[in-house]
């Protein structure tokens, strides 16, 4: 059986795919609760929900029970300091397993930008504070939010102190000695919302959302603020892929767990219009490393749709056949082949932030 | 002792503790409060000890003036409301 975690602005559901299919199971837990992002620890089955309460701030849970019950940890937390404008945590924007030798290990990345790391499963919380004390972290600037963040943290399954980060604005940033030094990566990107002359400035740039092939982990897909692009050098360097139809604006990607020229994508039209082109909801795929893209629709609305994907509500389990991604319009989808044909699990959820299958 | 009264609204997420504390201020009043649950002191501060953005803090029936520190001064009879703001909803 397959199971589906919904994180929304409105709590956490779950749905299963049983003998009758995909089913909503249980009550939502957090109802009311705006989840930001979850994590299904594929290495213990620790799942972890994050919060952002309109009022009372980021949360942290955690069910050893595959949600059966719930404990609140501690969530990370910025240093006291004495000035006034001293940051404070506003959102859990990603969480990471660590590596298969890291047992308890995970990552936070938050708004404001700050990687965290929990080696006790998210009792206790470090900021990297070489990343925080980079000088360029000056210019790092918010997309969407008032502040930037980290939304991508990506761990090479071999070696776990090689990490990658996507950060929103602030670029592609890489480690390779736990988070003690760290490099910007990048290159190629090219930014149209920044004067020409600084266009191809890495610390300026605008990942969406960035996933590492399982299989291959030097192949790094992005979809960025201005476009598709794939590295195949662990984020160093990025080749765009160019004349993609509908478009190439959006912000899921998720990759092919064996296969890492094949990847999806769920596009909107552009960045001052973010709904899928002339109302046509599509989702499109490519199977040859981004040089080509399918589009798909069956299963998908036959009319206009105006449902945004947002870059934690698009995702592949581990088979590579099983997808699912959640719209800002409160609509669910599943597909079980690969992303050619979808079903429409329900209209009526509250906006979708993050989706997790069990591992 | 001042008394402390929280919106009921924090039920959902925390055990409410006593409502009075001793303390010369509004930020002695609170730490006493929170000294059993450090959890429910990030409901109501942020991480650099602040009112939250969308939280009001009401002392013998005003805002409190400094909601950085929280020094307003707490008298022994005085009524502290924690309570959300109609903002950040």
């Amino acid at each position: 059986m397959a199971t589906l975690w919904v994180g929304s602005r409105k709590g956490l559901f779950r749905f299963d795919d049983g003998p009758g299919g995909w089913q909503v199971a249980g009550p939502p837990a957090f109802l009311a609760a705006p989840v930001t992002v979850l994590l299904d620890d594929p290495r213990d089955g620790a799942l972890y929900v994050a919060l952002a309460h309109g009022h009372f701030g980021c949360k942290l849970h955690r069910s050893l029970d595959r949600g059966a019950s719930w404990e609140e940890l501690k969530p990370p937390a910025f240093a006291a300091l004495a000035t006034t404008d001293a940051p404070t945590v506003e959102m859990l924007w990603c969480l990471a397993a660590g590596g298969a030798d890291e047992p308890g290990v995970i990552y936070a990345g938050t708004l404001p930008g700050a990687l965290f790391r929990s080696a006790d499963r998210g009792q206790t919380w470090a900021i990297n504070q070489p990343l925080y004390d980079r000088p360029e972290r000056a210019r790092w600037f918010g997309a969407g939010y008032d502040h930037d963040g980290i939304h991508s943290i990506l761990v090479d399954p071999r070696d776990s102190r090689h990490l990658v980060l996507g950060v929103s604005v602030g670029g592609v940033w890489i480690t390779h000695d736990g988070g003690q030094t760290w490099d910007l990566g990048g290159r190629g990107f090219v930014a149209d919302y920044i004067p020409p002359a600084q266009a191809e400035d890495l610390v300026m740039q605008d990942p969406h959302l960035m996933v590492m092939s399982p299989s291959h982990p030097d192949r790094i897909w992005c979809q960025h603020h201005c476009g598709i692009y794939v590295s195949d050098d662990g984020g160093r360097t990025f080749r765009e892929s160019r004349d993609v139809k509908p478009s190439s604006f959006g912000f899921g990607v998720a990759v092919h767990p064996r296969d890492p020229d094949r990847a999806w994508f769920a596009p909107a039209q552009k960045d001052e219009c973010r709904v899928p082109v002339a109302g046509k909801f599509v989702v499109t795929e490519t199977r040859d490393g981004g040089r080509s893209f399918a589009v798909h629709d069956h299963g998908l609305p036959t009319g206009p749709a105006w449902d945004l994907i947002y870059r934690h509500a698009f995702v592949i389990d581990s088979s590579g056949e099983r997808l699912a991604m959640g719209s800002t319009s409160g609509s669910l989808w599943v597909s079980g082949d690969g992303g050619a044909g979808w079903q429409h699990l329900s209209a009526h959820l509250p906006p979708i932030a993050a989706l997790a299958f069990a591992p | 002792m001042a008394t402390v009264r929280f919106t009921s609204h924090l039920v959902r997420h925390r055990p409410l503790p006593g409502a009075v504390a001793i303390g010369g201020t509004v930020a002695e009043v609170l730490a006493a409060v929170f000294a059993g649950d450090d959890l429910l002191r990030g409901y109501v501060l942020d991480d650099q000890g602040r009112v939250r953005k969308h939280v009001n803090i009401y002392l013998d029936g005003a805002l409190i003036a400094d909601r950085l520190r929280l020094t307003d001064p707490v008298g022994p009879q005085s009524e502290i409301y924690v309570l959300q703001a109609l903002s950040g909803g």
